[in-house]
């Protein structure tokens, strides 16, 4: 039974901050992902919790236990690195082992687990080889296998993935979903990427400068994000976010060019005449006409002049301009799309978005 | 000449002079030193190099029993100094590691004792254990902990220690550099994960950092190893070998029977043998760092 919560933990590097006060309340067995750019503190919290970097300020409780002052060994916790942080003179069988043996267990304790934890990650074949001797996914592997022979009350990503090329994270995205559906462990994990991050988590932290930005379940934060941050970090083209004003009576939003759409129905009780706001909507809710999903109740016409094309297969990702500004359309069902072509596309506003523009907050 | 030049091939007159100078230089001495040790060559008396005596050099070194102690003597030295340098040096680099301010001054000042030359410090510790104007003697009695002359350098044993001393003292920073340099290029992943592992300090050290610096604790064992097999200068200057060949090593004895009796003949068959004993060290030491370099999967 292992929670996790962090009370305004702070990290001050001599005078520059870089954490500045962040609240998180994990739950027992919880997969939480702490996502964001480089440098937002993501990586700092988790060695935090790992006792790898000491507080500033703050409270730090695994359980019940208060374990600012603990020492990494001393927390129960198991952590996998970046790159992999493999015992090089050990084997494979060893790496997995060691953390057993410097507990002095009985030696046949030590094999039973390192045999379990290699049935779990399929290393059988692997056991007597060094860790030179094995591909980046195997090594990963390893260094997973390793964290999970000691049961512990919680394990710690930091980037594992991220050394791997791209078929392999794939693979491995999925080898970890399996492996805490399978070994139910508070798992905290971070990462830059918000497709492991979406696909991955029971719950998403977004963090930016040292501050938590949003969180909530991966629907949660791509259905309503809580300001442009997090409405560009997350989703994938990132939502595109036009200048606009709220029209004198309080029913249209107006683009820098002057092209009026009515005000999503949902969000009309929180916009005043005047206002200037941001106006967002995701590439998945801009589609060429007859290659689109099932529109909402409101919809607006936009001609589409097409700058560039990105075919993917299943869908093509349009780039054009509304307004002056470059934007990302979808097409599903693709056909070939010609540079210079003008398409005519409905947008789907029930999906829209709009956010204040001095304060970049949802307006939703 | 220039066309006896153009019927060579091209990598053969490319390394031609190279190879004239290594004869010069390296083979033809080592023929003649090889030669002379089959001859009763005297350096005062030069016919005697023409004299042919065959093995009789070698036996009579092999049932020296000075020659024997000499050789187990340099054998000790060069245990015991290597071993107390090894240690000394490891604690010396995990110390100046953890300095933060400073190292590079540090590391400097910890370099000092290299830079002089051997028979220097020969005479520097000629003079701190000197028995009557002595430091340590002074020291000593000044404290109180002894009202008598210690005569460090008259005694046989103790005459061991001092030079062992002078020689610890001198190059314990060759390991401790190495050392350094091997703490440096540790990685901090694997650290970091056996302290998240469950690791103590101690543990730390012993199961991970200690196996990544074995390359490095090699290559300076293979370095000093050679260094203390041909020791000569500061036992020379400290003690010429003495008392009654209490410190005789080596080549102080080979130094002596060639230059001060004069048998260059005898002394070079010595040096023959005595050569096995560098070699011995050497090659046992590259096949350590080779080891512990392949444990590391640096080789695989």
């Amino acid at each position: 039974m292992a929670s996790v919560s962090l009370s305004k933990i702070v990290k001050r590097y001599g005078k520059i901050e870089v954490v500045h006060g962040i609240d998180l309340d994990i739950a027992h067995n919880e997969f939480v992902v702490l996502v964001g750019p480089s440098g937002c503190g993501k990586s700092t919290t988790l060695r935090m919790i790992a006792g790898l970097e000491e507080l500033s300020s703050g409270d730090i409780h695994i359980g019940e236990q208060r374990v600012n002052d603990l020492p990494p060994r001393d927390r129960n916790i198991s952590m996998v690195f970046q790159n992999y942080a493999l015992y090089p003179h050990m084997t494979v069988a060893e790496n997995l082992g060691f953390s057993l043996k410097i507990a002095n267990r009985p030696e046949a304790e030590i094999d039973k687990a390192v045999a379990e934890a290699a049935e779990i990650l399929s290393l059988g074949e692997l056991l007597e080889r060094r860790p030179a001797e094995l591909s980046g996914g195997q090594r990963q592997r390893v260094a997973m296998g390793r964290a999970i022979v000691r049961h512990p009350d919680v394990f710690l990503f930091d980037e594992p993935l991220s050394n791997l090329d791209a078929k392999l994270r794939a693979q491995m995205r999925i080898e970890i979903k399996k492996l805490h559906q399978r070994i139910k462990t508070t798992i905290v994990y971070v990462t830059h990427d918000q497709v492991e991050a979406m696909t991955l988590a029971d719950r998403i932290v977004i963090m930016r400068d040292g501050h938590i930005e949003q969180q909530g379940t991966p629907l949660q934060v791509f259905e309503n994000p809580a300001n442009t941050f997090v409405a560009t970090f997350i989703g994938s083209p990132p939502m595109n976010l036009l200048p606009a004003t709220i029209s004198g009576d309080a029913r249209h939003i107006q683009l820098e060019d002057g092209t009026p759409l009515p005000v999503p129905e949902r969000l009309q009780s929180g916009v005043t005449a005047g206002q200037s706001v941001i106006f967002g909507f995701r590439a998945d809710n801009l589609m060429p006409e007859g290659h689109g999903l099932t529109l909402g109740s409101q919809t607006a016409s936009f001609d589409l002049l097409i700058n560039l094309s990105e075919p993917l297969g299943t869908e093509t990702v349009l780039f054009g301009e509304i307004a002056g500004r470059e934007i990302q359309a979808k097409m599903l069902n693709p056909r070939p799309v010609s540079m210079g072509e003008t398409l005519r596309c409905q947008l789907d506003m029930s999906r829209a978005h709009l956010f204040d523009a001095n304060t970049q907050l949802s307006l939703g | 000449m220039t066309r006896l030049f153009r019927r060579l091939p091209p990598w053969l007159a490319l390394l031609l002079p190279a190879i004239v100078i290594l004869l010069v230089v390296v083979l033809v001495p080592l023929l003649l030193s090889l030669y002379s040790s089959f001859t009763p060559y005297r350096l005062t008396r030069p016919e005697t190099l023409y004299k042919w005596i065959g093995e009789y050099n070698y036996v009579k070194v092999a049932t020296d029993a000075n020659f024997w102690w000499a050789f187990g003597r340099t054998v000790f030295l060069l245990t015991v100094a290597l071993n107390l340098e090894m240690l000394l040096g490891l604690g010396l680099a995990l110390l100046v590691n953890k300095v933060t301010w400073g190292q590079r001054g540090l590391r400097t000042i910890m370099m000092f004792p290299m830079m002089f030359s051997p028979i220097l410090v020969g005479f520097q510790f000629k003079f701190i254990f000197n028995d009557n104007v002595g430091l340590v003697n002074n020291a000593l009695q000044s404290l109180g902990i002894t009202d008598q002359a210690i005569a460090w350098l008259v005694d046989g044993k103790l005459a061991m220690f001092a030079i062992i001393f002078a020689e610890v003292w001198m190059s314990t920073s060759v390991f401790a550099i190495l050392i350094l340099a091997g703490l440096f290029a540790i990685p901090r992943d694997p650290l970091e994960a056996a302290k998240v592992d469950g690791c103590t300090p101690w543990q730390s050290f012993r199961h991970i950092s200690l196996p990544f610096l074995m390359p490095f604790i090699y290559i300076a064992m293979a370095i000093r190893s050679l260094d203390v097999a041909r020791a000569y200068d500061i036992v020379q200057i400290m003690t010429n070998g003495g008392p009654a060949r209490r410190t005789e090593l080596l080549w102080t004895l080979i130094g002596r029977t060639g230059y001060v009796d004069a048998k260059m003949g005898l002394a070079n068959a010595m040096g023959y043998i005595s050569i096995f004993l560098a070699i011995f060290f050497t090659v046992y030491f590259f096949r350590k760092l080779n080891a512990s370099r392949a444990a590391l999967g640096y080789n695989a």
